[in-house]
């Protein structure tokens, strides 16, 4: 376990060191951006309007019946920015795009692709790694803030929908400002810049450390999407807690 | 970088001393041979005998625990030396890059080190690929491509690098005999026309005999015996003798 914690902060310094050489992958980085949005976007819609509108449906009737009912746009309103879109994002991310980086990159280890590149001195850190960290750490900031808008419409939707609970959407929305604020925002895109780096690195290296066959791929698959996920809750909480420290 | 096709010769290859362990399995126990510039050296060995990871020293994959590698005199592992000696290795499965095009793949090495615009990259890929005998086919994956072909663009990607040594892992394994004759040529053609030194690594005795200007025999992580086809041939060690003389029994009574 430590080896592969110390190999992977390597992977992440050597990747940062190599960040100036950026602008040379901007073909590549464009091509994973554009693979990360198109595999990613149409889910992130979905999960987040329905992250949103249960977390209404599960809060909603209780509020209102407590005569609370003015606080439940705010609540998912700073659940989703701070908490669950960031977080549930990262975990889609984690299953729909890193998943796919282990096995890309894995599979070019197992079938001496790589080697391939060492040879004609391209550094796989260069051609592979950089242009996927850098793809996946714009993407997921900009897909969580996506998911945070549709987190919102689909909380105030359901808010306005239920019978038990019907609180008008401009209500909600006003509601929701008076509480949110851009700091909440920022906080949550923060995080998932930082989630980003983590599934970005983890599947990375778990692709090239990856021996044997296709069963060798799948276990790495496997791998990087777990360790990813717990990665993901435990830095959520150290997160958590400095963006206080610094919001206090 | 000239991307003509004749540029200088080939380099010296020296091995000294080269041992290598996985865990306790000793792959390598101690290699000495000298490649002479311009040379085709054939390694030639049974299965697991340690070929491959041998030639992975060779092109700086894998470092030895104990001996040296020299090019032209200079240790392999010294920066200014893999900067200086452009080497290629032409892999057992050909290592194309699945996601590129074959062209794309031929193009790697310029185009990553940005040494020519698109333009020459296009040229000197078809140029590259007409060598080999596979003009035409810059548009195709690699998946399109037969065993035999994705070796010889593998060659040509190869000498886009306009290499002073080539390396070739296995280069008629999974062919049939015709497109081994094939890919014995392109190396005896690379050889006349920019005299690279060629290290090819086989148990292929018909490439082997056909190709080489001398034979290594290696056997359990050991070089057996090093000569030109026909002192290799005259050796009198019983598992030289079995190795080169060895064909279908039908007794079933060949053991390795």
């Amino acid at each position: 376990m430590f080896q592969n914690i110390g190999e992977m902060v390597l992977l992440a310094w050597r990747t940062l060191l190599a960040l100036p050489l950026t602008w040379r992958q901007r073909q590549k980085v464009f091509d994973q951006f554009f693979e990360i949005g198109n595999a990613s976007l149409l889910m992130v819609c979905v999960l987040s309007f329905f992250i949103g509108g249960v977390l209404a449906l599960q809060t909603g009737p209780v509020l209102v019946e407590s005569g609370l009912a003015s606080t439940v746009g705010g609540l998912v309103g700073i659940s989703m920015a701070k908490e669950l879109a960031p977080v549930m994002m990262a975990i889609l991310i984690a299953g729909r795009v890193g998943s796919a980086m282990t096995a890309e990159i894995g599979s070019m280890q197992v079938y001496q692709e790589i080697d391939a590149l060492r040879t004609m001195n391209i550094n796989p850190i260069h051609y592979l790694v950089l242009p996927r960290m850098v793809a996946i750490a714009l993407a997921l900031p900009m897909l969580v803030l996506f998911a945070i808008l549709v987190g919102w419409l689909g909380g105030a939707l359901v808010s306005f929908a239920n019978e038990r609970i019907y609180i008008p959407i401009a209500v909600f929305f006003a509601n929701l400002r008076s509480v949110v604020e851009l700091d909440d925002v920022a906080n949550g895109v923060f995080k998932s810049f930082c989630f980003a780096l983590i599934v970005g690195v983890v599947s990375c290296h778990q692709g090239l450390v990856t021996i044997g066959g296709p069963r060798g791929i799948g276990r790495s698959v496997t791998k990087a999407v777990v360790n990813s996920i717990v990665l993901i809750v435990i830095f959520d909480y150290i997160l958590t807690n400095v963006l206080m420290v610094f919001n206090s | 970088m000239s991307a003509g096709a004749n540029h200088q010769g080939g380099v010296a290859v020296e091995v000294r001393g080269l041992r290598k362990s996985f865990g306790r399995h000793e792959v390598l126990k101690g290699i000495d041979f000298l490649v002479e510039p311009g040379e085709v050296f054939v390694i030639m060995g049974p299965s697991g005998s340690g070929k491959s990871v041998l030639l992975k020293h060779i092109v700086g994959l894998e470092r030895p625990d104990e001996g040296e590698i020299l090019i032209s005199g200079e240790p392999i592992h010294a920066p200014e030396v893999m900067a200086r000696y452009r080497m290629a290795l032409v892999f057992q499965s050909g290592a194309l890059l699945n996601s590129l095009t074959v062209g794309e793949n031929v193009g790697l090495y310029l185009s990553e080190h940005r040494l020519k615009p698109p333009a020459e990259i296009s040229r000197i890929v078809s140029e590259k690929l007409e060598v080999v005998g596979l003009k035409g086919t810059e548009r195709k994956m690699p998946n399109e491509l037969s065993g035999g072909m994705k070796k010889r663009v593998a060659i040509a990607r190869a000498l886009v690098i306009e290499p002073h040594l080539i390396l070739y892992d296995e280069p008629t394994s999974e062919l049939d005999p015709l497109s081994a004759v094939v890919i014995g040529e392109e190396i005896l053609k690379l050889k006349e026309r920019i005299h690279v030194t060629s290290l090819v690594v086989s148990h292929d005795r018909d490439l082997a005999f056909g190709v080489a200007d001398r034979i290594a025999v290696i056997d359990d992580g050991r070089i057996l015996a090093v000569g030109t086809p026909d002192e290799v041939r005259q050796r009198p060690e019983p598992i030289i003798r079995k190795f080169l003389t060895a064909d279908f029994n039908p007794n079933h009574k060949t053991r390795l």
